[in-house]
């Protein structure tokens, strides 16, 4: 069906049930228990999680398949977010033009780096790829302030008129589809459990499906599979007489166009860009989702940024206060003691955690949250018999 | 196989959701039952503390916050009660706001916009703050505004001071304690043509980012109109550790005054770069070089060291300030932490207490309501002396101080000295002022949301 073999289908259709339920999936626990802290479903942080996925998804295309390690995708990110934003600005509050838009120059300016930067492998892409993401950082905070607003960045404000909208005097312009406003929720009361249906949400999931069944076709094809053969041996195809560099660069370029719609969704769903959306930082992190979720596979980069944002928004949220009444119901010699020792992990430490996920990672499951899951899926499945010979498709 | 099986279940899932959602009839809308976004319900009330913990202006950021959490103590009636004593204002009782216990929610904004909204947002979607407050950079707090303006919730501006903030990106739903660079410009002036004379020639040197161009700005034109001259302006990226290829060039004009319009690490490393080539000796056109910081923090001081000694800022707040509600704020800070408070927390805390007391004043936790409590509000006994919450822009105006880098410092904490209490009539500016936006810049309509 859709032209996808079984497993894939399967996969498929797992990621649809899961991004569709995602609300029930994300609050399993009641509003009122002191878990509800641990709960990420409300729509801010899930349309995080699909458009950090889609993020992932696209980069997993270059570096996945080709190898390549862009540091500077990042870039592509916050092109797409400053066109989308004067879309929106200047022709309409409609989201679909702002994030046609938004894939449209991240592509253009993708065609551009890539041609430039895809004349070196290994280390020296890598760092062309930075340098042009830091400059293009560098213009969009200061030299470049009439476009792009310089460190405040860019808002959709009362004075602005977009050609297509009529907004009445002084009314601040929400991104829409066609009328549906973006913010517009549903919520669902059961019991002490509230569930939030968020119509940003649904529509970013759209776009994240249709993303990801591309990449599955992407992966299966002739094409992909060109691109896998520039990740084991490029030196050997190209003494072949084959000129790798066409896929190279449409690789790239897909890629970069992924991002400039995680960047058009960003702005759809809060009508914002900065410039340190473009900072190095961001480039790195999507790096991280990559390969903590599981490189070169279909669904690890979303695993990858499902987990950095959840780390992100979640942990960084908890401070001594919240530990406090947690362990209140020890001795308090004791409950000072266990926030003592918590204390560097939650709140700011939250990168601390994440870095020693991180490492865990890397050690124990060299493929990432999906070997996890694939070591998992053969206990249950072989009822525990060693399979050492155990094989995964992840990356190299 | 697969096909059927799979559209079974689907659709046996989505009807299971469809049927529960028909058979619920207590379905809502976000907030839609008390008018506004997050009314709180219960016997508490919670407030969202923004700040950065990581990132350049981590220090600053839990400065706030310590003094966020002293502030929701003496509100919950806890401590010495701090400023409440001394507020004008005598709505405090110690009973919480509107008789509900205050309760908080802490983020890190990592002082990066997108990090600082997502945070923002989960406070009002997920913890259901009723009012934000934080910020120790103007990006950010410009950006959570305009966040908070569309989501239905009161921004209490932290440490921003660029004139945007309430300047071309005011917003209704918006407010600002602290100064703001058309302040230390307009505050500055007189004293530097007092203390240097009314034909200098100034060389700026600015952090190239909306802040240092709103303060180059402020300062060029206040010191234009004492007399002085301006002989260039030089951008320094933000990212800039080495000043001296931007301060050998100072040497070759015949400028004999160094603005530097820098913030936090920047300045503490033009300032330590400028001194080292000796510009604080040489003297230009008969007149000794002199070196003038606009905006200065004790943390900054601090890490400038003995560079600083008497060199010209302005600064919101200090906490050598002898008035009834400093003394007051010092100690109880000092009491609880074990050192004196910086203007951050300062400005924090007393953005807390006013959103409590506009509340009280209000009776209703509405944000139309509290903003109309606060607009044009006066008060006094906040550490600031008599002030007033503008209206028009959402801005306050107090006097301003400038400080001086202080000769014989006796502690870590007493850097700077108190030289001026300029008078709030200098510093006041209409809300249309070209630096502000003009006429274009506009609050905007109040948003309750829902």
């Amino acid at each position: 069906m859709l032209g996808l073999n079984n497993k894939d289908l399967r996969l498929f259709i797992i990621v649809i049930c899961l991004t569709v339920f995602a609300p029930f999936i994300l609050n399993p626990f009641p509003e009122t228990s002191e878990l509800a802290q641990f709960n990420a479903g409300y729509p801010d942080l899930m349309q995080r999680f699909i458009i950090f996925g889609i993020f992932a998804i696209g980069f997993n295309i270059l570096f996945g398949l080709t190898g390549y390690l862009s540091f500077g995708h990042a870039a592509f990110l916050g092109v797409g977010s400053y066109a989308a934003i004067w879309m929106m600005k200047l022709l309409t509050l409609n989201v679909i033009p702002a994030i046609l838009m938004s894939i449209v120059f991240a592509g253009l300016f993708a065609v551009v780096v890539g041609y430039i930067s895809l004349r070196r492998s290994g280390i020296y892409f890598s760092i062309l790829t930075l340098a042009f993401a830091q400059m293009s950082y560098a213009l969009a905070y200061s030299v470049l302030t009439p476009i792009t607003g310089g460190e405040t960045g860019l808002q959709i404000k009362a004075t602005d008129t977009p050609l297509l909208s009529n907004l009445a005097e002084g009314e601040i312009g929400r991104a829409n589809l066609f009328g549906l406003d973006m913010r517009s929720s549903f919520e669902l009361e059961l019991g002490n459990w509230l569930f939030t249906f968020n119509a940003g949400y649904y529509i970013a999931v759209v776009f994240m499906l249709i993303a990801f069944y591309l990449s599955i076709r992407l992966f299966r094809s002739p094409f992909g599979m060109m691109l896998r053969a520039v990740k084991s041996n490029q030196q050997r195809m190209n003494y072949t007489g084959l000129n790798s560099k066409p896929y190279t660069l449409a690789a790239f370029v897909i890629s970069g166009m992924y991002a400039g719609l995680a960047g058009g969704l960003m702005v759809a769903m809060d009508t914002q860009v900065g410039p340190e959306r473009m900072f190095w930082t961001a480039s790195g992190e999507v790096v991280l989702m990559s390969i903590l979720g599981g490189a070169g596979t279909l669904i690890g980069p979303v695993l990858g940024a499902g987990m950095i944002k959840y780390m992100e928004n979640i942990i960084s949220k908890i401070n001594d206060n919240i530990l406090h009444k947690w362990f209140e119901f020890m001795p308090d010699g004791i409950e000072d003691f266990l926030v003592t020792i918590i204390h560097p992990f939650i709140g700011k430490g939250w990168h601390l955690t994440l870095g020693l996920l991180f490492m865990a990672v890397i050690i124990f499951l060299p493929g990432g949250l999906v070997e996890l899951g694939q070591r998992i899926g053969r206990l249950f499945r072989r009822g525990g018999s060693k399979d050492t010979a155990a094989q995964s498709t992840p990356a190299e | 196989m697969s096909k059927s099986n799979v559209t079974r279940r689907g659709v046996l899932k989505t009807g299971a959701a469809a049927g529960a959602g028909l058979a619920l009839p207590t379905i809502l809308t976000a907030g839609s039952h008390s008018g506004f976004t997050n009314a709180p319900t219960g016997s508490t009330v919670t407030l969202g503390f923004n700040v950065p913990q990581s990132g350049p202006y981590a220090d600053e950021g839990a400065d706030e916050l310590r003094a966020y959490e002293l502030a929701v103590e003496h509100l919950n009636g806890g401590g010495d009660g701090g400023m409440i004593n001394t507020f004008s204002s005598k709505t405090l009782e110690g009973n919480g706001i509107l008789g509900k216990k205050v309760e908080y929610v802490t983020g890190d904004t990592q002082t990066k916009s997108d990090a600082a909204r997502a945070s923002a947002k989960s406070m009002i979607e997920k913890d259901g703050a009723v009012m934000i407050t934080g910020g120790s950079s103007s990006g950010v707090a410009v950006a959570v505004q305009a966040l908070c303006q569309e989501a239905g919730i009161i921004f209490m501006a932290g440490l921003t001071h660029s004139n945007d903030t309430t300047g071309k990106d005011r917003k209704a739903n918006g407010f600002r304690h602290f100064f703001n660079s058309y302040m230390s410009g307009a505050a500055l002036a007189p004293v530097l043509a007092n203390a240097y004379g009314k034909d200098r020639k100034a060389y700026h040197l600015t952090a190239d980012y909306n802040w240092g161009y709103t303060t180059e700005e402020a300062v060029v034109q206040a010191t234009e109109g004492m007399g002085w001259e301006t002989v260039n302006a030089v951008k320094t990226p933000l990212t800039q550790t080495d000043f001296s290829s931007y301060i050998a060039p100072v040497l070759q004009t015949d400028a004999d005054v160094l603005v530097l319009n820098h913030y936090g690490g920047n300045m503490i490393n033009s300032l330590t770069s400028a001194v080292q080539f000796g510009l604080r000796d040489k003297v230009v056109n008969n007149k000794d070089f002199q070196i003038v910081v606009p905006l200065y923090s004790r943390l900054m001081a601090r890490g400038a060291g003995a560079n600083v000694k008497g060199i010209f800022g302005s600064t919101n707040w200090h906490w050598s300030l002898t008035d009834e509600g400093s003394k007051a704020f010092t100690k109880s800070f000092g009491t609880k932490y074990g050192f004196p408070p910086s203007q951050a927390a300062h400005t924090v805390y007393c953005q807390t207490l006013l959103y409590a007391d506009a509340v009280n004043r209000a009776k209703s936790f509405n944000p139309c309501a509290v903003a109309e409590a606060l607009e044009d509000f006066e008060f006094d006994g906040l550490g600031n002396g008599k002030t007033l919450y503008r209206g028009a822009d959402h801005q306050c105006f107090k006097d301003v101080l400038v400080v001086k880098g202080k000769e014989n410092p006796t502690s870590e904490f007493d850097l700077l000295e108190v030289v001026e209490v300029t008078p709030v009539a200098q510093v006041m500016y209409e809300p249309d002022h070209p630096q502000m936006g003009g006429a274009e810049a506009t609050l905007g309509s109040c948003n309750p949301g829902a």
